[in-house]
């Protein structure tokens, strides 16, 4: 599924928090919008997720426009969001249940997808905890797993990572990567963080509310990780 | 989209609402505890300090506590109606409504299966006080139970149409509990949950003609007319078109982006 954005700016009040967006996610490909706290990166989710109204410009995805067919956009779509999405006072089937019914999908169909996506991200012991009782390495893998119920063709993930020790961050960064490789399902990940990108994925950099530049890891980051994003480390990660 | 998919996505909705009820247990007896006390507490001693303890004074408090059950019935409803809306403003500030706005469905469609959930709730409750009143012998006749079905959901829906509304409106959840305040006190004591209107008017006649502007009111009086068996299509209109007005703006005027369902600038 190809996304395409097309001269997006967004305003909060006097602030400008986009402006004049352009970009085009190939199908099929990882790829990384990278850029600091307050790139603006939060707002481009908001806007490609309908939580925030399009203000001017466009949103298209594989051609349909968002604005004008959301819902035939939004059931292929799965979305990880920066902060908790779960309920924590239910359980993580009944998290999961609850996901699958909002995409229309029978109690037979989701409760074999549910397993199936369990399965594959080790969490079938976890089942019946409630989510309350869950570290956060492992809520977000519920996240993930809840984004692929509906088997979307498109996955967002908004600093998916946040929060979560080294293992985990790199155990989450795998399972996306391989979802990409092997699924063919097409990846927008947001990030501050460049060690969670691989060379071969293609980069999105934001800064300002602008898209500064955009092309493979392995060039544009060491070209532009100083210049541009400062190098702090942090613990579990290096930020751009 | 067919017909299965939003009965799929409404029986979800309701299952959550049901799942997170029962989670919260607590949230039931308070529910109906609340107008217990008000039934066999308030209502005693409202009645005893009108009259000395005699026979006639007695039977005030009996009928007393007749007139009071239907004003109690509205009572449960409307505190369950803005539980509702307060634990929607939660799933707000915490994040878990994101979840329901990224659903390919109408939000229209999602914010009335919510609506739905909402009633369905308020009913159990409902009929649980109304099976404990009826057990202390002040409830309606089982033909009044049948009667008063129609308005009760009537009014269900109405409460939890305005919880949503104020639910969807509200910025800031530390606003919720002034809105909390402002709304279920004067909605409850500017009725005629309480007290009758009729004498009233002479004693008060502002307070008698904002008990009669408050829907809350028509809603209390259809329930107990429903109760004796009797049918007020004025007293039914009014709520039922209450409902359906505050139905239609709660599901078609929400827009996320003016709440705090992201972070502010600069993300």
């Amino acid at each position: 599924m190809q996304l395409d954005v097309e001269s997006l700016s967004h305003r909060y009040g006097p602030t400008q928090a986009l402006t004049r967006i352009h970009l085009r996610v190939k199908p099929g490909q990882f790829h990384a919008l990278l850029g600091r706290n307050g790139a603006g990166k939060t707002t481009l989710f908001g806007l490609l997720t309908r939580l925030l109204h399009i203000q001017s410009g466009d949103i298209r995805f594989d051609g349909i426009s968002l604005t004008h067919h959301a819902a035939e956009v939004m059931k292929k779509l799965g979305v990880v969001f920066q902060q908790n999405a779960l309920d924590l006072d239910l359980s993580v089937d009944q998290n999961l249940h609850y996901h699958a019914a909002l995409h229309g999908l029978s109690r037979g169909v989701a409760r074999a997808r549910i397993d199936s996506e369990l399965a594959r991200f080790d969490l079938s012991s976890h089942q019946h905890r409630l989510v309350r009782t869950l570290n956060a390495g492992h809520r977000r893998r519920i996240e993930l797993a809840r984004a692929l119920i509906h088997k979307p063709s498109f996955l967002l993930l908004d600093e998916p990572t946040a929060g979560l020790d080294a293992e985990s961050r790199h155990l989450l960064v795998r399972h996306v990567h391989e979802l990409c490789s092997e699924q063919a399902i097409t990846v927008l990940w947001a990030t501050h963080l460049f060690d969670e990108i691989h060379p071969d994925d293609n980069v999105f950099i934001l800064d300002n509310g602008q898209l500064l530049k955009e092309g493979p890891a392995r060039t544009l980051i060491p070209a532009y990780k100083e210049q541009v994003l400062g190098l702090i480390p942090k613990h579990g990660g290096t930020t751009v | 989209m067919t017909i299965n998919i939003y009965r799929h996505c409404l029986m979800g909705v309701l299952r959550r609402e049901f799942s997170r009820f029962w989670q919260q247990r607590n949230r039931f007896a308070t529910a109906v505890i609340r107008p217990v006390l008000w039934l066999f507490v308030f209502a005693t001693g409202f009645g005893v300090t009108a009259e000395n303890n005699t026979a006639e004074s007695l039977d005030a408090v009996a009928s007393y506590k007749a007139y009071l059950v239907p004003g109690l019935c509205g009572m449960v409803i409307l505190f369950n109606s803005m539980q509702c809306a307060l634990s929607m403003a939660y799933d707000r500030e915490l994040g878990s409504m994101r979840a329901l706005l990224v659903s390919p469905l109408p939000r229209p469609f999602l914010l009335s299966a919510k609506l739905f959930a909402i009633c369905t709730v308020s009913m159990m409750q409902v009929f649980v006080f109304l099976a404990i009143a009826t057990l202390a012998g002040t409830g309606p006749s089982w033909l009044g139970y049948l009667a008063s079905m129609p308005t009760m959901i009537m009014t269900g829906f109405m409460l939890g149409a305005a919880g949503l509304l104020i639910a969807t409106w509200i910025k800031q959840l530390e606003n919720f509990a002034g809105v909390m305040n402002f709304v279920i006190f004067p909605v409850f004591f500017l009725s005629s949950a309480l007290y009758p209107l009729a004498p009233m008017r002479d004693a008060s006649p502002w307070l008698y003609w904002a008990c009669q502007i408050n829907p809350f009111t028509h809603a209390v009086e259809a329930i107990r007319r429903s109760f004796s068996l009797q049918w007020d299509p004025l007293t039914f209109g009014i709520t039922a078109g209450t409902a359906v007005f505050l139905a239609v703006l709660a599901t078609t005027s929400f827009r996320p982006q003016r709440t705090r369902i992201l972070p502010g600038p600069g993300t």
